[in-house]
């Protein structure tokens, strides 16, 4: 198949077109950050600096971060870059992993952000043809409008199903021949597990693509999701912060998200010293958004542990690949002092042939870290020999030991025992009081 | 013809067995005999019903995940050395038991019911017919 893009002059630009492009907006940006932000003025005044130290990209490292942190503390308009009468929208993170993050939107900033998402559908094969489902939540989330404003741009029939409901969710994949799906992956892995339950078999499911985000998923995971729905699944990443998923996306290639370079800047840093580390070491991943107007976060540290990688990429696109994160080290775990990614767990439960439907609950009894781990039994995997169901949980175990270096205790549940996500997926539950 | 055993998976907790027994009572489903093992965290129960299909698919309606698996159930004179006798002649005909539990076979009926999961069904029952042991037929679970 011949390889389509939306930007083709631009996702497909030779390098130094790109840097140029970078050279001129990080100028602007910083100029546009001193002048709109007495927050970042003030952590650049702290270092001695004025945006005239900042003559281009190269420049970039000078810059002062920012983290979760003084985003907490500017909230809610403290990182405000624009005027609010030029504000149109706002969108919102959580707030699970502390105070939630508003992040705000000029007209610009929604037109910029629906060309990475458009970029990202068409890399995922998708056109005017086709019919895109967004069942990602609409709201406060940049999931649901995010897509939905991509596959508008891009002249998809877009439906804006957002999520839950499954049932119908499944009733309007199937009445309106939807071929492209966009929700989260464990959300995808639901509506796949739900529709092979009432009896389809992936040939008389319409959907061809699937662009999954917001939450760390594992390449077993994607496996899965293709093989019951008969899709390809893409991945794509963002952050509220930066503006919503399309940030980084897939292409036909499978191996890596393309960072949309003309608008964000990408580092890898050494998280503990903050030391810009080279281009393909593994490190902490910053961004800088090089043109947002009403939420401009220069240096912005995602705390996302990954790579980037230059490599040519079969797709033609010449932006920067960005490996799956490891996890968002807010999902990290660390118990009895060892770090523990959800996503290491799930890489084991899908290899053994478990679903990838699980929990994680974190206790502390006497002052030692209990670690459980709940698996629902399936049909599959149950059978009337003793023997054999705890021969398969030692071995879980042992596998678990090895990917993760401490022993989980597992426990096998009832099925559909644990709760099913219509949005992110709640796989931890810590219970340590500390 | 070997009896259909339906095994269920339980989680090991307070109030799973007999939320079990409530949908089988609900739907007026009756067990005739049952046995439950348990490990540390989760258990299996295994019940001989009269109405395999049904039971089946209510529980499976319910959410429980549940196999059916071919076991053996034989006739035992209620007298000493009965069991003794049914389990020599399994020795004999080399017929390996993996598990078994007895269900009383009726009130002032004077026999006992032994089931057996065994690794081959089809030499344990022609073994013990042979040496004149009787067997229950999935068609005659309704009366024991």
């Amino acid at each position: 198949m011949m390889e389509r893009y939306f930007q083709k002059d631009i996702e497909c630009a030779p390098r130094e077109q790109i840097i140029a492009l970078q050279n001129e907006k990080i100028v602007k940006q910083v100029h546009h950050v001193w002048n709109s932000v007495p927050y970042y003025k003030k952590l650049m005044q702290d270092k001695g600096l004025t945006p005239d130290d900042i003559k281009g990209i190269e420049d970039i490292h000078k810059l002062p971060f920012i983290s979760k942190k003084d985003l907490r503390e500017c909230y809610p308009y403290g990182m405000l870059g624009a005027p609010l009468k030029d504000c149109v929208r706002i969108h919102s993170t959580s707030g699970t992993t502390g105070k939630r993050v508003i992040a705000f939107y000029t007209r610009n900033d929604l037109d910029l952000w629906s060309d990475c998402t458009a970029r990202a559908l068409v890399a995922a094969g998708a056109s005017d043809e086709d019919v895109v489902q967004v069942s990602y939540g609409y709201g406060l989330f940049t999931g649901g409008f995010g897509l939905n404003d991509g596959a508008v741009k891009l002249g998809c029939l877009t439906v804006p199903m957002s999520s839950g409901n499954t049932d119908r969710q499944i009733m309007f994949i199937n009445d309106l021949k939807a071929t492209v799906l966009c929700c989260t992956p464990s959300y995808a892995a639901y509506i796949a597990e739900t529709m092979k339950e009432q009896g389809y078999t992936p040939d008389q499911i319409p959907l061809k693509a699937g662009i999954f985000g917001a939450e760390a998923w594992s390449e077993e995971m994607r496996h899965d999701i293709e093989k019951t729905l008969g899709i390809k699944a893409y991945d794509i990443y963002g952050l509220t912060e930066l503006s919503g998923p399309g940030v980084a996306f897939e292409c036909s290639d499978q191996n890596g998200m393309h960072v949309n370079e003309d608008h964000f800047y990408v580092e890898t840093i050494d998280p503990e010293t903050g030391e810009v580390l080279p281009e393909g070491e593994e490190g902490e991943i910053v961004f800088t958004s090089l043109d947002k107007e009403a939420f401009p976060l220069l240096r912005y540290r995602t705390r996302d542990i990954s790579r980037l990688s230059r490599e040519k990429c079969s797709c033609g696109r010449t932006f920067v690949k960005m490996m799956k994160p490891k996890g968002r080290s807010d999902d990290m775990l660390i118990i009895k002092g060892v770090n523990v990614f959800p996503s290491q767990i799930e890489t084991v439960l899908l290899n053994l042939g478990y679903p990838a439907n699980y929990q994680i609950i974190v206790d502390r009894v006497n002052n030692t870290d209990t670690f459980d781990i709940l698996v629902e039994m399936t049909p599959e995997m149950f059978t009337d020999d003793i023997g054999e169901i705890t021969a398969r949980q030692k071995q879980l175990v042992s596998a678990l030991k090895d990917m993760l270096g401490i022993r989980a205790n597992v426990k096998l549940v009832g099925p559909k025992t644990i709760a099913r996500s219509e949005g992110k997926a709640v796989r931890v539950i810590d219970k340590r009081k500390i | 013809m070997s009896v259909k055993q339906i095994s269920i998976f339980l989680e090991n907790k307070p109030g799973t067995l007999n939320e079990l027994t409530d949908i089988l009572a609900g739907n007026k489903l009756d067990i005739r005999a049952l046995s439950l093992s348990e490990t540390e965290g989760f258990g299996i129960l295994r019940i001989i019903v009269d109405d395999v299909v049904e039971t089946c698919s209510v529980l499976k309606d319910a959410g429980y995940v549940c196999k059916i698996t071919p076991v053996v159930i034989a006739m035992i004179p209620d007298e000493t050395g009965g069991l003794n006798k049914v389990l020599s002649i399994l020795k004999d005909a080399n017929v390996n038991v993996r598990y078994m539990y007895a269900s009383l076979g009726g009130k002032g009926l004077h026999r006992a019911l032994m089931i057996f999961k065994v690794d081959n069904e089809i030499l344990a029952e022609t073994s013990l017919r042979e040496a004149g042991i009787s067997l229950i037929e999935q068609t005659d679970v309704d009366t024991i």
